[in-house]
């Protein structure tokens, strides 16, 4: 199947909403599971789209998911509007965090968002523009053998 | 072991989910970071914490969880509670710490399989 033939959706992100925070990352891991993806990849994409969910809620203003799945892959696109990041290598490393001190206190702000998101992708690209926003690029593959 | 039986065994208190006490538990994860949750914390596992805020049922409802259990007392938000009413994912509810939590619950046999 190529990318024309994708099954293709598209999920809104509000910053700030802590409401309806997990709710678009749990609707994206039972399609993934309709759709019939194996475990371990419906497993592995549902905790990146929740980081980056998270990461919109938690820092941008709004922001966007863009689901694309065929039999052996899925691909989301995640777009914000929002302050970006200024040093896209630090914010890779683990245990690094810019989250409020009420951010912490709720359990957020491991410093482990991007990070899950890398250890759980087979292709990952992030571009930030400081004042603009992020854009993520995360693909997994069927049969790919990451833990 | 299934839910019902940790329940009666560690006298834990039923804040939600009720109806879901049949479900099976293999193991449980201990942790107050939700990122931490997500990476590590496997399906059927009971994640005991203190956070109780309505953001750790996306995680539980998302990793598939049995349950949560609230260490040191601590009770649920109300919007806690109606969301994991709403996700059907139990909350439980020990005076115990943590520390003391788990120590029963291995004592128990609920170890990691």
């Amino acid at each position: 199947m190529n990318e024309e033939n994708a099954y293709q959706q598209e999920f809104q992100v509000k910053g700030g909403d802590f409401t309806r925070a997990g709710e678009v990352s749990c609707e994206i891991k039972n399609l993934l599971k309709e759709l019939g993806l194996s475990a371990p990849i419906v497993r592995r994409a549902a905790i990146a789209a929740y980081e980056a969910e998270m990461n919109i809620i938690m820092y941008a203003w709004q922001g966007r998911l863009d689901l694309s799945v065929t039999p052996d892959r899925v691909r989301i696109v995640v777009e914000d509007k929002g302050p970006g990041i200024q040093d896209v290598e630090l914010a890779l490393s683990e245990g690094y965090s810019t989250a409020t001190p009420e951010m912490r206190e709720l359990g957020f702000g491991a410093g482990m968002g991007l990070p899950n998101i890398k250890k759980n992708t087979d292709d990952f690209r992030i571009v930030s523009e400081v004042g603009r926003g992020t854009r993520l690029e995360m693909t997994f593959l069927g049969n790919g053998h990451k833990p | 072991m299934n839910l019902a039986d940790l329940v009666e065994r560690l006298d834990l208190k039923v804040y939600a989910g009720g109806a879901e006490l049949a479900r099976p538990v293999s193991g449980g994860y201990v942790s107050d970071l939700l990122s931490d949750v997500i990476a590590h914390s496997r399906k059927d596992q009971l994640w005991i914490t203190l956070q109780i805020h309505p953001n750790v049922i996306a995680v539980a409802a998302l990793k598939e969880l049995a349950a949560i259990v609230f260490v040191n007392g601590r009770e649920p938000a109300a919007e806690t509670a109606a969301r994991a009413d709403k996700e059907r994912i139990p909350l439980c509810g020990t005076p115990l710490s943590a520390y003391e939590f788990v120590g029963r619950a291995y004592g128990l046999g609920l170890a990691e399989k």
